[in-house]
């Protein structure tokens, strides 16, 4: 229990400028205990499926939600994070307005997606993994859409993008900026 | 409760009410790689001209046909005339479409790929013909594209369920005799007999059994099963049926990864039809088999896609391979005997059970049998998913289907099998596509990602490519994995970066060694594959990288240099874009690069209209 907590104050310090963010948003349209109320008490069979709809509708598993999994699971929150960080899809941290994916599968790579993410990277000074300070983009690199015959590949939100080039990028991200 | 046949008949009833009513059918691949080439457009299209003329048209949205190349991808079905399809339909097209061929007579022949059926129509070729979807038999992809993934009598009318059907009437041993005499392998990659895999967990004590369709498709490059459950996700559903049947599984589970919404989106409503229709859930059909089907979603870890992985990550826990034996078929999921099976292998079971193993077992070689689905992609003319019989040649597979190399450059070579795979190089293009050849190659079958690479493409970027992703998904549990792979790819990046050692190839080779025989699961058993054929069949542009520090294909950032040609006219662009200011000249005059301040970020190269900016 102690050490979670550490990781997770660690996290914290690392981000101290979104740490507020990382509350679970108050007036949410579903709130956790309405998620965990669709579930099995106690069945770590669930564990997963509990952390995707949290991340789904909350955008982030906070550091309280891990807490209240925890509890409703009978999971340490400590394990639930060494569960949760084994995933890439799983984020601690509040994301941008928008999200931007980069795809780095073998097709968008041998077409230039590298040159592609690393334009995004300058257009919006962070680099994969990040969000922008004003909110507005994060920015994540993807193993593989399965949009290969459209190669390269971006999705913005939920919105795919084929046959991409670093113009096309850049006006995609003009386009969300508004 | 109604009976399979009484479904059936008034399924077929629909479908003929579907395949010929009175208005026009417009069918619009709708799948994801058509949804990312603009098909929400196209149906906005269609249904702006629907308004405009006041034309009364049934707009379906489909999958996948397969040809990814030309999407949006469209057919039109007038009735008394044969159903067309059309390519790049944009909303231009649409507008062409709907006033000349909807409205009028004219077909438009430019836009046409080719008619359904064996007929050419008014200069259209039939798609039999068509280098792609002309391949014979078209057995597991045969509904994708043409039916609605929505409609479960489409399914139903085109022979669904029938081999479940058949399945019911014969004995579970029955059942797993005819897969094995079928010759089905595993079509995830490793090619183990699926026939045999079902009788080591048939023949395990206990009544609680477990079979888990693995939809992980982590495989960068690979799109098969995307695309088949995106357009047909029923067989997917109707082969876990006969394998839980055969197994004497009541439970059986879709691992899907969650980078296919969509996919993901389709199984769940197939699943909620098959529960109405009676063919899930207690006594199914009349019979005394129970069977449910759940939904586990991924979570963006590819090593989950290695079977003991996979189910500790069902089980809720980090999904980390662990030793075998045992094996899952008699110790997997929560304990119990498991069955894990591809997507593919799967969906190839109905088929197997509605024609007979004789007849499927006609296509391929001695060993690999049947058909096998293909993403074929990369620098290849026609992109998107094809079905060959196994024993087909990688030479057919990219010059006859696939029509060759973009901008008719060479061909390098053909990766197959995804970070477990390797790379085949030009001249071994008549290697036949089956388990046995791509491993003596030095690549694997892997489940069906073939990426084409021509002479643009730097073997030793391709390698470190590979060797950063598996590093990256290494889940960190075999030291030799873990740090092995971190140890080659600094050496591969040193050798990119020009400051490679003529001893580290052997290093590499040595590693290689290491990583492969000191790891518990397939990932890092596979690891060293794409740096081993490198080195292998490119042996020279890893020594011009390492004792000339020259890219040949000029790819890698530290060893090329960009520069302006005489073909610049001076429009300030480039100038422009460039985000370390190193490219200067006045407006409409030749610009110059400062190969001292230039990143090598190639900004300019894409943004330039003139094609006045070359790397070497």
């Amino acid at each position: 229990m102690l050490r979670v907590n550490i990781v997770v104050d660690e996290n914290r310090r690392q981000r101290s400028n979104i740490v507020e963010m990382t509350r679970c948003p108050k007036g949410d349209a579903v709130t956790l205990t309405e998620i965990l109320d669709k579930y099995p008490k106690g069945d770590r069979g669930f564990l997963i499926p509990i952390l995707q709809e949290v991340q789904e509708s909350h955008g982030y598993v906070s550091p309280d939600a891990l807490d209240e999994i925890g509890a409703f699971t009978g999971v340490s929150p400590g394990e639930i994070f060494g569960v949760a960080s084994f995933y890439a899809h799983f984020r601690f941290t509040k994301p941008g307005k928008h999200t931007i994916k980069v795809c780095r599968g073998t097709a968008c790579h041998v077409r230039g997606s590298e040159r592609i993410l690393e334009g995004v990277e300058r257009e919006l000074k962070i680099k994969a993994g990040e969000t922008t300070p004003d909110g507005l983009f994060s920015l994540e690199q993807v193993a593989c859409f399965g949009c290969c015959a459209l190669a390269p590949v971006a999705v913005m939100d939920k919105d795919v993008h084929g046959r991409m080039s670093s113009p096309k990028a850049q006006r995609l991200l003009k386009k969300y900026e508004a | 409760m109604k009976t399979l046949a009484e479904m059936r008949k008034r399924a077929l009833a629909g479908w003929q009410e579907f395949e010929q009513q009175s208005r026009p059918r417009v069918l619009i691949g709708a799948a994801t790689c058509g949804k990312a080439a603009g098909a929400l457009d196209t149906i906005d299209a269609f249904q702006e001209q629907q308004k405009k003329h006041g034309l009364d048209m049934a707009i379906t949205q489909v999958g996948c046909i397969g040809v990814c190349y030309i999407e949006p991808v469209v057919a039109i079905g007038k009735q008394g005339q044969p159903t067309i399809l059309y390519g790049n339909v944009n909303t231009t097209a649409v507008a062409r479409l709907a006033e000349k061929w909807l409205l009028g007579e004219d077909p438009c022949a430019d836009l046409a790929i080719g008619t359904f059926g064996n007929e050419s129509f008014a200069g259209i070729p039939p798609l039999s013909s068509h280098p792609m979807l002309g391949t014979k038999p078209r057995s597991i992809l045969r509904n994708c594209g043409i039916i609605d993934p929505t409609n479960f009598n489409h399914y139903l009318a085109r022979g669904g369920y029938e081999g479940f059907e058949k399945a019911l009437t014969r004995t579970p041993q029955q059942v797993i005799d005819e897969v094995k005499k079928a010759g089905l392998r595993g079509r995830g990659g490793a090619g183990f007999p699926t026939g045999t895999k079902w009788q080591i967990c048939r023949d395990q004590p206990g009544d609680v059994k477990y079979l888990i369709c693995n939809g992980d498709e982590g495989d960068p490059g690979a799109f098969m099963n995307r695309s088949l459950i995106e357009g047909d996700p029923h067989v997917v559903l109707e082969g876990l049926l006969i394998g839980g049947y055969a197994l004497g599984a009541r439970e059986g589970y879709v691992y899907i990864r969650a980078e296919y919404p969509l996919a993901v989106e389709r199984l769940k409503f197939a699943i909620e039809q098959l529960r109405e229709a009676g063919l899930l859930g207690k006594k199914i059909l009349g019979s005394g088999f129970d069977f449910d089907i759940k939904i586990r979603e991924g979570a963006g870890a590819f090593v989950c896609g290695e079977e003991t992985a996979l189910m500790a990550s069902i089980e809720g826990r980090r999904g980390m391979p662990r030793p075998r034996p045992p094996f899952p078929a008699t110790s997997g999921l929560w304990g119990k005997p498991t069955v894990i099976n591809n997507v593919e292998t799967l969906s190839t079971v109905p088929l197997i059970m509605r024609i007979g193993a004789e007849q499927y077992a006609q296509y391929g070689t001695d060993r690999s049998k049947g058909t096998k689905t293909f993403a074929l992609a990369g620098k290849v003319k026609n992109t998107g998913l094809i079905e060959v019989p196994l024993g087909t040649t990688l030479r057919q597979i990219v010059f006859d289907i696939g029509g060759g190399i973009l901008n008719d450059k060479q061909i390098k070579a053909v990766q197959t099998g995804g970070p477990s795979g390797g790379c085949i190089p030009a001249s071994m293009l008549d290697t036949p596509v089956d388990y046995e050849s791509l491993t003596a190659a030095g690549s694997i079958m892997g489940s069906g990602g073939m990426i084409v690479m021509d002479e643009n493409t730097c073997m030793v970027d391709v390698a470190h490519y590979f060797l950063s992703f598996t590093q990256k998904e290494s889940c960190g549990k075999c030291p030799p994995c873990r740090v092995g792979t971190k140890r080659m790819l600094e050496i591969l990046e040193r050798i990119k970066a020009g400051q490679g050692e003529p001893e580290d190839i052997a290093r590499l080779e040595k590693l290689a060694q290491t990583v492969k025989s000191g790891s518990l699961c397939g990932l890092g058993q596979t690891a060293p594959n794409p740096v081993l054929t490198t080195v292998r069949y490119f042996h020279d542009e890893y020594m011009a990288h390492i004792s000339e520090r020259r890219c040949p294909a000029a790819v890698c950032p530290a060893l090329i240099t960009y520069e302006i040609t005489d073909a610049c006219n001076g429009c300030t662009l480039c100038s422009r874009v460039c985000p370390s200011n190193a490219i200067t000249g006045e407006p409409k005059r030749k610009h110059t690069i400062d190969p001292k301040t230039c990143i090598r970020c190639g900004a300019c190269y894409d943004s330039c209209n003139y094609n006045a900016i070359i790397v070497h």
